[in-house]
């Protein structure tokens, strides 16, 4: 293994992200307040309790997993795109590095910075709302692996994007809608029949589901499928992650 | 002795169909600075870039200090330095991070000792602190030199380190590869500038539509331009060199009106004076003379169109 490489690209990439303060860390929480302010404090008044959690901490888990997952994309996503697109990656590919170490930076630090923003927002949610965390260790588990898996989703999509237009065109089409149909404002158990059905083959459901278990204790679908979806999208990815650099598919010609 | 870089029967196809490469086969010696000279699109790129990994060879192998590139690429690589020849420098890192990084994705670990003495070496001391997007273009080019040098390569690749450069530091960067050579490291620069492989090479490969046309000493190219032309444009034609002519070296050109005196500027004497004063008792009257000299550029042209 090249440890020296993994951690300079890791260091670079976290080093990226406090050079960008504001728009890496105060963002997301200046957001996610908004989202307490409106849903929680201003909506929120007006619903009953939720599974018996009042609608501004229940959706605490979901907003997180929203940030965290739409943070891991574009963080990662950007993080591999941007040494394409300005030429560096000639650095990259003809250093002794494999790919595992290029993952492992690249992903692990956008992961990282994922995480971090996530436990943010999490302190930011403290002084809204009253959260109990009922399986603090597995709601820590759920957020890396979310935050990990994510991340490398981002990672592919960094590499095949061939401009900053690409780039945004999966977060945009498919991303958004999922993380926003995924129970990330309310329990699927709220939507009718069909809709009820139609959302358990979105995946990230099974994630919210999980998070949110580990916070009140109550579930969408079992615990256990929520670890099982995290995994097979994890393994998935890593599996892609391979194949990309195995083939050179538009990295290395 | 073993070449450091070698390279049998590379050929590179890309998907587009378009062969980069056709078979080159090169062998760079430990210490040299070879110049590799070809027009655009000659290839140059391609060979360096296959070479330190950023293509895959279609076929043919490359070894570096006697590891493969392919089977054994982590130990091939570690011995390469590259400086592309595109600009590729990220505009908020600063000067001696963005040095640091590179010796960390080669696998050393981090020496600012190293770094700074690298980046003394090219003048860049000062600006270490300074953010990439702060400095001129020479100076960006120098960063990518350092960057190169960061985990101390036994191997290194210029590609067109002088595209683009102004004249005073082309000569600067001639003097930085003069300095890298007396420190032991191999240098392989392409160009296409004819005075640069004159000016800093030990070797010249001449490459065009993906083949090497020539691979000389530059001193024994050097000789070959050494040798100059007199031509004697006579009044009227002769039919034979005149026998009071017959002791200099002379040849018969454009149906007996022009005579070709050829020399060598390096000898003692040229012998010019002679034949003029023997022109004179041959009774022969001129119309023009003119000198020529073969250069590395006629070479280079010559070989370039005969390939094409």
């Amino acid at each position: 293994m090249n440890f020296p490489a993994i951690r300079v690209i890791f260091r670079q990439e976290m080093a990226r992200f406090f050079r960008t303060f504001i728009e890496s860390l105060i963002s997301p929480v200046i957001s996610t307040s908004l989202y307490f302010v409106v849903f929680g404090a201003a909506i929120g008044g007006k619903i009953d309790l939720i599974e018996g959690v009042t609608y501004g901490a229940f959706i605490v888990p979901g907003l997180i997993m929203l940030t965290v997952m739409t943070q891991s994309v574009s963080n990662a996503s950007f993080a591999i795109n941007f040494p394409k697109f300005i030429g560096t990656i000639y650095e990259l590919l003809s250093a002794p590095v494999n790919y595992l170490e290029i993952v492992i930076g690249y992903v692990g630090a956008a992961a990282a910075k994922s995480i971090l923003i996530g436990l943010v927002i999490l302190a930011t949610a403290f002084f809204f709302v009253d959260v109990p965390i009922l399986h603090p260790f597995a709601m820590l588990a759920f957020l890396v692996m979310t935050s990990i898996s994510f991340s490398l989703f981002g990672f592919i999509i960094g590499i095949w994007a061939k401009d900053f237009q690409q780039l945004q065109l999966i977060p945009l089409l498919i991303l958004t809608p999922l993380i926003f149909l995924g129970g990330t404002f309310y329990s699927i158990d709220m939507l009718p029949g069909i809709w009820r059905t139609l959302a358990l083959f979105n995946p990230v459901v099974y994630l919210v589901s999980g998070f949110r278990w580990s916070f009140f204790g109550t579930a969408d679908v079992p615990v256990v499928f929520s670890l099982l979806a995290i995994a097979v999208f994890a393994g998935a990815c890593l599996v892609l992650v391979w194949w990309i650099f195995k083939t050179g598919w538009r990295i290395r010609q | 002795m073993t070449p450091i870089v070698s390279v049998k029967s590379l050929t590179k196809t890309y998907s587009t169909g378009f062969k980069a490469l056709n078979s080159v086969s090169l062998d760079i010696m430990e210490g040299e600075i070879l110049a590799l000279l070809g027009p655009n699109g000659a290839g140059k790129t391609t060979l360096i870039s296959t070479i330190c990994g950023i293509t895959k060879p279609t076929s043919g192998t490359v070894t570096v200090g006697g590891h493969d590139v392919i089977t054994d690429w982590r130990a091939a690589r570690q011995m390469i330095g590259l400086v592309p020849q595109e600009v590729s420098l990220e505009s908020f890192e600063r000067v001696h991070k963005t040095v640091s990084f590179t010796r960390g994705l080669f696998g050393k670990p981090a020496d600012p000792g190293h770094i700074d003495k690298v980046l003394r070496q090219l003048s860049l001391y000062d600006k270490r602190d300074n953010k990439v997007m702060q400095l001129s273009g020479g100076m960006k080019r120098r960063v990518l030199i350092a960057k190169a040098l960061s985990h101390a390569p036994r191997v290194l690749f210029l590609d067109e380190p002088t595209a683009g450069v102004d004249v005073e530091l082309r000569k600067d960067m001639w003097k930085v590869v003069a300095d890298l050579r007396s420190q032991g490291v191999t240098i392989i620069l392409t160009t296409h500038y004819i005075e640069e492989a004159e000016a800093i090479a030990d070797r010249v490969a001449v490459i065009n539509k993906g083949e090497i046309l020539l691979v000389q000493d530059k001193a024994d190219l050097m000789r070959q331009m050494g040798k100059k032309q007199l031509r004697i444009d006579l009044t009227a034609p002769v039919s034979a060199i005149p026998e009071k002519l017959a002791r200099h070296n002379l040849a018969l050109a454009n149906d007996g009106s022009t005579l070709i005196f050829t020399y060598d500027t390096k000898g003692e004497r040229t012998g010019i004076t002679a034949l003029l004063n023997d022109l004179q008792a041959a009774g022969l009257q001129l119309t023009d003379l003119a000198t020529e000299q073969t250069s590395l550029e006629d070479i280079f042209v010559g070989l370039v169109k005969e390939s094409a």
